[in-house]
This record gives structure tokens, sequence and C-alpha cells, in this order.
């Protein structure tokens, strides 16, 4: 009899691989299969216009990338952009979520909406906007702010300030989301209780709110970091990488893509990978993030 | 505080909101109705609503620049959602209902693949698809987009499926119906609004690709717009091409602002049921 | 209306946990019967074996004399109200109901469909509901679209799946009345599981009592009351339940915390070789203030001094309780009970429900009087009833049984005049 019941699981267990297979196959297939390919060129001194003369190189690529200060440069530029967006969007975003918890019910939709629009729009599409809202040519700003003369994207630290903008445009209404519902998660006898208790609305914030909340926002600031490291669309759009704007996603588009160097943007790739890689488990390892308790398994 | 000032306290936040939101939409759309004069003007809104941008793209000298990548855009966009949808539905399926060894495993994959570096992937695809063909084809960058879309609908059609009472399959059977009859009246209907919101968030995915788009196409034969944009000219060499490329970008964010204006419920409960508690 | 019989039905779960042992039943045609039990006692899981969500591992299932162990759910032909109602919430009320009916393709013509429905949610008082979604409707609305399921269609059998306990105690105490009602007058063979003693007691015409999968006591609610085979069942029916005294056998003699007294010399003759140790049960309303009682009463009974620690005054009557020490012996069997009975580990007391013209007050020392013919006694180690009278309990069962088929044919002859 104990053979029926094992029967019926190995069964579920067969039905549960057999429906998953399709989409683990193409998972891997488009993931594991290109990684191994890049960190196998990563070894290669390889130009893709001149094929033959392909070989191995034994880690110079490594050694070039990482005494090359250029690439230092590139990935302080694009830690420092991370750090700014997502500290910046996570404060907005919980304004914005605060908002919307307390809307009266007419606005709701409404602010809901509009919030959804910069999610939604596509990222190049917003580049391009806040581009031109600065550009010389075309731009209103500095007309509002009576500086017309002023070239936004003459240097590097104006660059950087609408870069950063349009990614904190752009991206803001996504944390604002999960963080919404974090917010809206929290019991509210447990905030009736606080005020009862004497808190104030700033203590009730920093004792009972955030502290409750600490799974959602620590998904949303590692979601968030992620991407945010990997910017390359405004980057792209906005100043194709001049003004040492260059985050680490545009110099290895531009090495492999852009020069066709296959072996160091191979090595970059794996470069890039390795520090996703290791954001991913700073976070988990040190700020504990549990993601498979805040993604609802 | 009383009723009063507390609407009207509101009604300004929703508008700072509002402002906040839209601001970058409307300044692009007053961008693509200027006129050739208008464009430099470097004022906020057009001095006159002037179509000609619109004419060019769909019309003139940069239609054929702009209509192959709508076409492609589109219908690239479309496939691999559906694909995503579909596999993603069986495979959330078979994780929300299903106990069986390995779907922790194939969570966490997903999970892994939607934080990988698209760029880290670019140039060995790049290489691939160069060697076997797909380069600068739809397929080429159809599969690729699965890589974006998959993983997120995984994650949020299990969130979704997760909270459809099972147990009414079961009194279904009770009341007579055979399995099939079970899943097609009952199960079907309650994971229905799940699978077309999870849709919406996979198509938005693969719309707003440009990595991709730009590094594995190189003619109209499969660049979608968001790649095809800095691609755009001025109607002369040395003129600003900002105009066409509002246009072009007005074009492609209409179908998201529908969508929104629709489905913002849904699309808001799948985006945070995928990401935070389901 | 069919007859449902369970012949040595096992389930064993894949780390081989028995979740049923070995339980036989028959439940007749038109026999309201109920599944109670603690939780962990497998009550759901046999009502679900019977309409098969869960497989039988072994023994027989047969209803109409035809086994049933292997057919899917909708060969079976049973209706099921489950706990959460399962309504269908992209259904309206009325296509909740009609939906077994339109499972049943080509059976029932459109008219025939809308014609059932009306009838049944005319029973039930939906008729002003059926239009809207389940989400909209009350906790006690749902629960009558659950039943007005069940009996659209004409089932073998009706089983309920504790269909009360999502309802608040006042609408709980209207829906049994309803259900029993609606029973009596259908006729239907029923199956209804439930955890509260006071629901078996007043539904079923037979009360099934599981106790960690194992069917203690299969009788009507009288006989289970006055004849419980073990220290399970009797602890288990009535509230507030049976009191537990410790009892030392002296000679024929039982001597209590409180006191000595004698059992009748027939009851006294059962306890001949019984360990020295036992457990004497007495029913909380069997006890009684001898300050109140009729002289002419006084006299047959016995009596215990007792101090009375609390009192709680319920207008139509009064509960004493007096704390006592228990023997170690008998303790660990009193502890072992209390666990059983999903208990919470309460101390060691009687309760004593006394007429409300009694003037003991809390802190009071008092008489208590009870009729020793009413006392039973259970052997510790095993729980046994050693005082049950067997021809009493077969008494009973042919009692209830003829009472039951009285009701049976009254509402024959009704639906037939009806009809």
């Amino acid at each position: 009899m104990k053979a029926k019941v094992s029967n019926r699981q190995r069964g579920e267990t067969r039905l549960g691989w057999m429906l998953s297979a399709p989409a683990v196959i193409i998972l891997l297939a488009v993931t594991g299969y290109p990684i191994l390919q890049a960190v196998y060129f990563s070894f290669f001194n390889y130009r893709m216009t001149d094929p033959d003369n392909r070989f191995v190189n034994w880690g110079q690529n490594y050694i070039v990338i990482l005494t090359d200060p250029l690439w230092w440069q590139t990935v302080g530029v694009t830690l420092l952009l991370t750090v700014v967006t997502v500290a910046v969007e996570l404060v907005l975003g919980f304004a914005l979520a605060l908002v919307m918890l307390n809307a009266l019910k007419a606005v709701r939709p409404w602010v809901r909406t509009a919030i959804l629009i910069p999610y939604g729009i596509i990222t190049v599409v917003a580049a391009f906007s806040w581009k031109y809202a600065f550009d010389l040519g075309t731009g209103f700003v500095g007309t509002w702010l009576s500086m017309p003369a002023f070239d936004w994207f003459g240097d590097f630290w104006s660059s950087f300030i609408v870069i950063c903008a349009a990614e904190i445009w752009k991206t803001t209404p996504f944390i604002s989301l999960l963080l919404l519902s974090g917010l809206a998660q929290i019991p509210s006898d447990m905030l009736e209780a606080a005020t009862v208790d004497g808190a104030t609305w700033w203590q009730r914030m920093w004792k009972v709110i955030i502290p409750n909340m600490k799974a959602a926002i620590m998904v949303a600031l590692l979601f968030r970091t992620l991407d945010a490291f990997r910017v390359f669309d405004s980057v792209f759009v906005m100043t194709a990488g001049a003004q040492n704007t260059a985050t680490v996603s545009f110099l290895t588009y531009n090495q492999s893509i852009g020069q066709l160097q296959l072996g160091m943007g191979s090595a970059l790739s794996v470069l890039l990978f390795l520090s996703v890689a290791l954001i991913c488990f700073i976070f988990i390892k040190f700020f504990k993030v549990d993601l498979a308790q805040a993604r609802g398994e | 505080m009383s009723g009063r000032k507390h609407t009207v306290w509101w009604i300004v936040i929703s508008l700072v909101v509002a402002v906040y939101a839209l601001f970058p939409v409307v300044w692009i759309v007053s961008l693509s109705l200027k006129s050739p004069g208008d464009i430099a003007n470097k004022q906020f809104w057009p001095t006159a609503i002037d179509w000609s941008n619109y004419e060019l793209i769909f019309t003139g000298a940069a239609k054929d620049l702009f209509l192959p990548a709508l076409v492609n855009s589109i219908g690239i966009c479309l496939i691999a959602t559906v694909i995503a949808v579909v596999l993603a539905t069986l495979t959330a399926y078979a994780v929300a209902r299903l106990d069986f060894p390995g779907k922790k495993l194939i969570l966490t994959m997903a999970l892994a693949v939607s934080i990988f570096p698209v760029i880290s992937l670019v140039t060995p695809l790049f290489r691939i698809w160069s060697a076997i063909g797909l380069y600068d084809t739809w397929a080429g960058l159809i599969i690729p987009y699965l890589s974006l879309t998959l993983p997120i609908s995984i994650w949020t059609l299990a969130a979704f499926f997760r909270q459809i009472p099972w147990e009414l399959e079961q009194a279904a059977q009770v009341d007579g119906a055979t399995s099939f009859q079970a899943f097609r009246k009952v199960i079907v209907p309650l994971a229905a609004p799940g699978v077309f919101t999870t849709a919406i968030i996979a198509f938005f995915i693969a719309w707003n690709d440009f990595v991709y788009g730009i590094s594995l196409t190189s003619t109209s034969a499969a660049r979608p717009v968001p790649a095809a944009l800095s691609f755009f000219t001025g109607a002369s060499q040395f003129e600003e091409p900002a105009g066409a490329i509002s246009a072009a970008a007005i074009v492609v964010t209409i179908p998201i602002i529908i969508i929104v204006l629709l489905f913002q419920r849904q699309i808001v409960s799948g985006l945070t049921s995928g990401a935070v508690k389901g | 209306m069919s007859e449902i019989e369970l012949r040595n039905i096992i389930k064993r779960y894949g780390d081989g946990y028995p979740a049923i042992s070995d339980v036989s039943l028959r439940i007749a045609e038109g026999e309201f019967v109920i599944l109670v039990g603690p939780s962990g006692s497998g009550k759901s899981t046999l009502l679900r074996m019977i309409v098969g969500l869960e497989d039988i591992t072994e023994g027989d299932l047969r209803i109409d004399d035809e086994r049933v162990n292997d057919s899917a759910p909708r060969e079976r032909d049973l209706a099921m109200v489950f706990q959460n109602y399962a309504l269908y919430p992209h259904l309206t009320v009325a296509e909740n109901i009609a939906f077994p009916l339109m499972l049943a393709k080509g059976q029932y013509s459109k008219e025939e469909i809308d014609e059932r429905v009306n009838r049944a949610a005319t029973l039930l008082e939906l008729r002003d509901h059926l239009d809207r979604k389940p989400a909209n409707l009350s906790g006690g609305q749902r629960q009558r679209v659950a039943m007005g399921r069940a009996i659209v269609r004409d089932a073998k059998a009706f089983l309920f799946d504790e269909p009360l306990s999502n309802l608040d105690a006042k609408l709980r105490i209207q829906m049994r009345t309803e259900i029993s009602r609606m029973q009596r007058n259908l006729g239907v063979t029923t199956v209804y599981v439930t955890h509260d003693q006071t629901e078996a007691m007043t539904l079923g015409d037979k009360v099934a009592v599981l106790k960690k999968g194992v069917l203690q006591q299969y009788a009507s609610p009288q006989e289970l009351y006055d004849e419980p085979v073990n220290l399970f069942v009797a602890g288990f029916i009535g509230s507030p339940p049976m009191n537990f005294l410790p009892v030392e056998n002296v000679d024929g003699r039982l001597r209590s915390p409180f006191g000595e007294f004698s059992l009748p010399a027939a009851e006294a003759e059962k306890l001949r070789g019984a360990p020295q140790y036992l457990v004497a049960g007495i029913r909380p309303e069997d006890f009684h203030d001898a300050a109140t009682l009729d002289v002419a009463k006084r006299g047959g009974g016995a009596r215990l001094s007792a101090e009375v620690d609390v009192t709680e005054w319920l207008g139509n009557e009064v509960y004493a309780y007096i704390p006592f020490e228990a023997e170690p012996a008998v303790r660990k069997a009193l502890e072992e009970l209390d666990r059983d009975l999903d208990g919470e580990g309460a101390r060691t007391q009687v309760v004593a429900v006394l007429d409300p013209s009694t003037s003991v007050r809390e802190g009071d020392t008092m008489e208590l009087w009870f009729d020793p013919a009413k006392v039973m006694v259970f052997d510790p180690e095993t729980g046994e009833n050693l005082t049950r009278d067997p021809e009493n309990a077969q008494r009973l069962a042919a009692e209830s049984e003829a009472a039951r088929q009285r009701a049976l044919e009254r509402a024959k002859s009704q639906q037939a005049a009806t009809v």
C-alpha cells in the first residue's frame, strides 16, 4: 500500500517537472548558456572582425580591465548613481505610498493612474523627454531658470544630475507601489494602539510603521539597487557616456557591440555579472533580506 | 481639521502628484506638436499646434525608419508576451498547486534570472546569434525577451495562483463535474484575471526593452521602436531630430497610457503580489 | 435516498500514520448520522473518503450495496456542503445553485433548472438574492446558498463538513434548526461532521464518536448520554461535561475526596474484581443541594460534604464549582482524558448544576446529594465503563430507531400528499 502513495507522489513530481520544463529550459538556454560562453571567451583575445586571429590570453583581459583607471572610474560612477537614485527614490517613494494609502477614495484611482504612467512609459522615451527638457537646443529648463546659455550636458555633475532625475522619475512609482503594499499590511489597530499609548505621528512612523514594513523596504531596496546598478538606457540616450558618465553596462556595451572586442567585452560582462551577484550576496548576508519570505513563498 | 479643508488639502496633493507624473509626458507631447521652426524655441509650449512631426514619421522621410520598427515592436512584444504567459502559467500552476521536490529551485532560478544584468548576456548572445543566423531577426529578439518576461510572469502568476481557492475544484467534482469540467468552469474563470494582469506586465517589460533591441538588430528587419529612436535624424542632416523622435515616442506611449487607464487596479495588484507577499 | 456502509475503513498517509483505523458504520436510508470528535479525530477525513476526495487505503465503502471505493466523486452522486461553503465567486447565487444541474448535460431542460433553482431558493429564503455574487452575501446567506446547491439535485445523500462553524452563535442555532427541519422534510440520508457535541446531540438520529481515528461508540444521542461505553465518550457528551471523581474501591463502598458512598447492589456487583482505584462519573445535573431537596427524596441518596469555591448564577440554574485533589494514579488518567478532549489542562474540580433556589454561595460548605444509581464507574487504565447496562442500551437503541421510522413515514406520507 505504501507503494501506491509513493506512486502518487512520483506522479506529482513528474507532472510538476513536465509543466515547468519548457520555462526552465528556456531560462537556462537564454541565461545559463550565454553566461558560460561569456566566461569562456573572456579568456580569449577575440575581435569579431578578425575571428581567425583569436587566441587564449589566460586572463590578460581581466588584468587589463582591473588595472585600468577607466574601469574603476566607471564603477565609481555607477555606484554613485545607484546610491543617489535609490536613496532619493526610497524617500520619495515612501511619501508617494503614504499619499496613495491615505488619499480620499475619490482621488485614489486617479493618483494610482498618474503614478503608473512613469512606470509604464518606455525608459528610452523618458530619457529623451528629460534630455530635450535640458538640452541646449530645445530645452525649456534653461529658459525657466533664466540661465539659457548653461550647457547641462557640458560637464559631469550637471549631466549626472539630469540622468539621476530621469531615473528617479521613472522608477519611483514602482518603489512606491512595493512600499504601499507593505504599508497596507500593517494592521490599523496596531497604529490605533500606538496612538492610545501616546505616540506622536513621528513616533508611530519610526517605532511602528517602519519596523513593521522592513521586509517590504528591503525587497524594494534590493531590487532597485540591482536595477540601478545595471543602468544603461538613460546614459546611452542622454550623454552616450560623455563627460565621464559611462556606467559599467555602457562600458561593456561599447566594448562588445560598439567595438566588437568580444574577448574584452566578455570579460566585462563577467565582471558586471559578478558585481551584481556580489550586491545580491551583500544584501542577503548582511541585511538579511529573506527573498523567499518577502516574495510570498 | 474640517472636512472641507481636508478635501482641499487632498486635491492639492493629488495635483502635485499628477504634475509630477505627467510633466515629462506633457512636455514630449508639446515638443512633438512644435513646428520645425518652433522646436528650438526653448519654450515649454508650442506657439502653434503643428502635426508635421507626425506626418514625418507616418508618411514622410522617417516613415521607413518608424513604421517597420512599430510593426517589429508590436509583433515581437506580443509574441514574447504570449509565449512567456503560456509557459509561466504551466510553471506557476505546478509551483502553486503541486508538491514536488525542486519547485523551490525553479522559483529561485527565475529570481536569479530576473536580476541578471542584461548587458552581460548581450555580448555572448550577439556572437551566438551571428553564428546561427538569428541576428537581426524577430526570433532573435523574442528568445532573449523571454529572459525578461518569463521570470516575473512565473512569480506573479504563482502569487495569483496561490490565492485561488483550489478546494472549489473539489467542490465542483462533488457537484458532478469531471476533472476537465472543474478546470474549465471553475478554475479557468478564477485564474483568468491573474493571467491577464501578468500578460500586461510582461508586455510592458518587453515593450520597454532597449539593450537587446539595439544590440541584436542592425536593420529595420527586426529593430524595435526604442532602438530605432536613436537612429532618427532631422529633416536635413543639420536639423534636430527632436520633433520626429517626440512624435514617435508619443505613438509608442499611447498604448501604455490606454492600458494603464483601463487596468490600473489590476496592474497594481499584479506588481505588488508578484513582488512582495502573495 | 440511499444506504451508505463503511466496512473496516482504514486510511494511512505516506508516513504510515493511520488517520482512520478500522471504522465500520452502517448509515441507513434517510438516517441523519453525525460524525463527532475533537480535532484530529479523523471525522473530516472520513467524510471526505465517503464523498471521494480522499483515497481509501483499505476496506470497503458501499453505497446502495455497490462498492464505490474507486469511483470519482461525480459518479458517487453525493451532495456536500463545505466548511467554507466553497461557493464559486464568479457565479451569481442562482448560477451557483444551478451549477450541479448544468453539469449534468442534457438531463435537465432550461425550464426545469429554473424551476428547481427557484424551489430551492424559496425553501432557503434566497429569492431576493438570486442575482447577487457570493462576495456580497452575509455568512448565513452564503451558508444557505451552499445548502441550496446541495438540495437542488436529487443526490443520494447529503454530506456536511462542519457547516456552521463559521457562523456566530445565534445564527448557528437558527441554521441548526433549519438543517434539521430540512432533513426531516426531505428524508435524505445525511452525514454531518462537527466537533460540537451540542450539534451532534440535537441533530443526529445516531452519533459516531471518534477519537484519533478510532470509532468509540456509534449510537443514538440518548444512549451516548445514558450508557457511554468509556471515559472518553462520557466526557465528550454533555454540557457542562461529566464530573470525574477519583474513588477508592473499599469492599463495594467508594471512597471519594468528599466522603464515602455505596452503589446499588446490582452496580456494586459489576465492580467485583475491579482495580482498587477507579473513576466515578457523575453528571453535573445529577447533583442537588441537599438543603433544597424534598425530605421524602433525601432518604434514598448519597451525600457528600464539600466546600464551594465559585458559584455562577444563570437565572434558571446555579453552577457550583468544587475543587479537589486527585490520587496520582487517577490523576494521570484524568489529565490524559483532558488532553484527548482538547482541554486546556484545567484544574480538577466538580461542577454541580443546582436549582436556583439554593442558598449556597462562594466559600460555603454544602451537602451535595445524588442518586448513586446514576453514578458510572470507569476503569482508569482502559477507560471502560464498568457499570454500563447493555440491556438498557439495547432498549434505547430500539426506541430511537422506532422514533426515526415514525418520522420517516410522516415525511413520506407528507411528500406523497404534496406531489
